[in-house]
């Protein structure tokens, strides 16, 4: 197959890198190379984050470069629009419509803007934006978001739900299991 | 069994793999997580040292009483283990031993971009540079071979996209540790001059024998292509240069110091044009160049600075100017900021309105320095905070200038290298506030273990530090506690150690709220109350945030992010800011 370039966007602290896991390993268990790389380290929580997860027969470099996504996941729809020149012609989008505040907006020295989902709905005719966090909190915790944005792409990637499916069964801590179960079927309903 | 592991993983599992006996490092990005992989997988001995030369050190003594022993740091710790690197170097090794040194070229989170091939050279060691996850598991097993085959310490160099970066493994067979004899040799291990004298003379004959040894070993490979382009290189960089140019002849190095110059004539005599694909500095270039061999593209149309990537690879190479794929301009933003409730945000509030001159140091705090704050100016190296305070403080004196400079240094990097300089403050007579921020642990690089903690990275309960006996035992006598969660408090303690002459130190012992999962009811925002004056903006929290525009703003607080510190409350004149009954949703 022809490599599969998905990008995943997000802040730190809300799981990007988790979600990132589940589909690498997703990849791996479909028999399929992959690459998954993200860039963390400064600090701990707030700042932007992105990572990569390339799926194909062979892949090569760890970095998906600008133009060539076929899937952008973003957990927050600024970081949807900071990281949307990355996806190819065509590529799709599915963002969490619920924003979170840069330290510059919550300092007042920048202004989140109005017309974020206007913009993204302009430069991507397939962007999709979903209550990720109220699906996540009706699944039984708010931190499952990223489980929701998973299942929401889940029927966008070149892999099998049910690989997915037992990949975060696997992957779930004892407690999470369930809450993530239903966070994936509420995103994959959404 | 395939495995999904990055960099870091892999060389952890390749260590335990290669019968490893003894692990030590500091932790730092994006080097960190090598060590604890060792400590999950738990069948190895691994220890967090105070400071990168120290890990090195304890790893020579772990060679020495014969267990193949690993030491792991990021590019700039080697800056601090180098003084044991240059003469290990000489004496060379018992059981093999490996210096596991990540580069972080793009700065990802480093305060330089030094490229640790310089070391190779410079210590005339070794070096091996993976490409991917797989090959950085089988280089240790390697390295460890060449190690003990040459007697001498080889580095393994990762950079931030091999470090971070998760592909597919296939172990190999585990070997189990044999422990070698604890040998007595004093030529060997002692580096008196006359001693010294001899080893250098086998240090340039090993160098030989290793050049000999990187002609033949499969370390280095040439994938012959299209004999139009020869490309060589290494590490990440021939992952991009496969993506950019699938059909050219490549050689690929993985032994990348000392360089085979013959195989290196052969390929360059087999291709028409010779292309040089390396991050940051021109190291085989030179040594290319040097060997009188024409290079057509290397750093004439390659960056020096930042990562290379399939793009800038593809535009080198056919001249043309990529098309652009250009960003959304103009959106806001989202630096790294403190964590909502971190310590660090009161005491930069306070030092912003002070408006005194900070030395920093590296850690969390050293975001203090970012806008709205601007409360820190300077930041060098580990423990500078404390010795660049103090020369400020000697040479303002000298000027007539009746200012007292304030240093702001962590736990972590205090025992690191902030003891040495407070030793020498208090010795020669300093006048500088000095702020720990003691919350026990390596926060920035993700909440390590340290002498403070109470723990190894082995989970074992151990010795911890106090920091006041120790500043006293300094010759420190001014010390204070500070809480930085109390605003006014904070003001006044740091305003008594700026007034007090001479070396001041205060000491706050407030806990990383993310590494002991500290958890409080969010504050919420009278909107009757609230004036939309912004004072309690300026703690620059992502909690806070205004209104939608139109109406007049009013702040308000996003419960899902607000851990109800309370540093903002402080700042509201109009009593609208309190703190919200039940249970906190913080989706920290």
């Amino acid at each position: 197959m022809q490599i599969f370039n998905i990008v995943i966007a997000g802040v730190g602290g809300q799981g990007v890198l988790m979600a990132s896991k589940v589909l690498a390993e997703s990849a791996l268990a479909s028999g399929l190379d992959v690459k998954q790389n993200e860039v963390h380290g400064m600090a701990q929580r707030g700042g932007s984050v992105i990572s990569f997860v390339r799926i194909g027969d062979q892949v090569c470099s760890p970095v998906v470069m600008p133009g060539t996504a076929d899937l952008l996941i973003s957990f927050e729809p600024l970081e949807a629009l900071r990281y949307i020149h990355y996806l190819k012609p065509g590529g799709r989008l599915v963002y969490n419509k619920v924003s979170i505040n840069p330290s510059t907006v919550a300092a007042g020295l920048a202004i989140y803007p109005d017309d974020v989902e206007e913009q993204i709905a302009a430069a991507c005719a397939a962007a999709k934006g979903i209550e990720a966090l109220s699906i996540a909190r009706e699944a039984g915790n708010g931190k499952a978001v990223n489980m929701v944005m998973v299942g929401t792409v889940m029927k966008d990637l070149p892999l099998k739900e049910e690989i997915i499916t037992e990949v975060v069964k696997q992957i779930s801590q004892n407690k999470g299991v369930e809450v993530n179960m239903k966070a994936l079927a509420g995103g994959a309903a959404a | 069994m395939k495995k999904i592991i990055s960099g870091n993983e892999a060389i952890a599992l390749g260590f335990g793999d290669s019968g490893g006996v003894f692990a030590s490092g500091y932790p730092g990005t994006p080097s960190t997580e090598t060590l604890e992989e060792v400590a999950r997988l738990g069948d190895v001995y691994c220890e967090w040292a105070a400071n990168e030369k120290v890990a090195l050190e304890a790893a020579i003594g772990g060679s020495i009483a014969g267990g193949r022993s690993l030491s792991t740091m990021k590019h700039v710790g080697v800056n601090v283990a180098a003084d044991a690197l240059m003469t290990l170097t000489y004496t060379g090794v018992n059981a093999g031993l490996i210096l596991m040194v990540s580069d972080d070229p793009g700065m990802h989170s480093s305060q330089n971009e030094q490229d640790s091939r310089n070391y190779a050279k410079f210590a005339k060691v070794p070096m091996l540079d993976p490409a991917n996850s797989q090959e950085a598991y089988d280089m240790v097993r390697a390295g460890f071979e060449i190690s003990e085959q040459f007697d001498t310490p080889l580095m393994l160099r990762t950079t931030t996209r091999i470090a971070h970066a998760k592909g597919v493994v296939v172990p190999g067979e585990k070997i189990a540790p044999q422990i070698g004899e604890w040998v007595k040799d004093v030529p060997k291990y002692v580096m008196l001059p006359n001693f010294g004298k001899i080893k250098h003379v086998e240090v340039e004959a090993r160098l030989l024998k290793l050049q000999e040894f990187a002609e033949t070993t499969p370390l280095n490979r040439v994938e012959m292509g299209d004999t139009e382009v020869g490309i060589i290189t290494s590490g990440v960089s021939y992952q991009h240069v496969r993506e950019a140019c699938p059909d050219a002849s490549v050689l690929k190095l993985g032994l990348v110091h000392p360089l085979p110059e013959r195989k290196i004539r052969e390929f360059a005599a087999s291709v028409k044009r010779l292309v040089i694909v390396e991050e940051m500095d021109a190291i085989f270039e030179e040594q290319i160049r040097a060997m009188g061999i024409e290079v057509e593209i290397g750093k004439n149309k390659l960056p020096l600075c930042g990562e290379i990537n399939a793009d800038l690879i593809r535009v080198a190479l056919d001249d043309t100017k990529a098309e652009v794929v250009a960003p959304v301009e103009g959106l806001p933003q989202r630096p790294p900021v403190f964590c909502p409730s971190c310590a660090h945000r009161g005491l930069f509030t306070i030092l912003s309105k002070l408006k005194t001159f900070v030395s920093g140091d590296i850690g969390c705090y050293t975001l203090g320095a970012l806008p709205p704050m601007g409360a820190m100016h300077s930041v060098i190296d580990m423990g500078a905070s404390i010795s660049a305070a103090h020369g400020m403080a000697k040479v303002n004196a000298i000027a007539g200038r009746d200012e007292k400079p304030v240093a702001v240094i962590g736990d972590s990097t205090f025992f690191h290298s902030g003891i040495t300089g407070l030793l020498s403050m208090a010795y020669n007579g300093g006048n500088a506030l000095v702020i720990i921020m003691d919350n026990r642990t390596t926060g920035m690089t993700g909440g390590q273990e340290n002498p403070g903690s109470g723990n190894t990275l082995q989970g074992i309960p151990a010795k911890q530090v106090e920091i006041a006996p120790l500043v006293k035992a300094l010759g420190i006598e001014n010390v204070a506690e500070l809480d930085a969660y109390d605003l006014k408090a904070t003001e006044a303690a740091i305003k008594k150690g700026l007034e007090t002459p001479g070396p001041y130190v205060l000491i706050d012992k407030n806990p990383c709220i993310l590494r002991y999962k500290i958890r409080k009811p969010a504050i919420h925002v009278d909107q009757e109350k609230c004036t939309g004056c912004r004072a309690c903006l300026k703690v620059a929290c992502m909690a806070l945030g205004l209104t939608a525009s139109g109406e007049k703003q009013k702040v308000r607080v996003d419960p899902n992010v607000c851990n109800g510190c309370g540093v903002c409350t402080q700042m509201c004149k109009f009593d609208a800011m309190h703190e919200l009954e039940g249970e906190n949703n913080a989706n920290l």
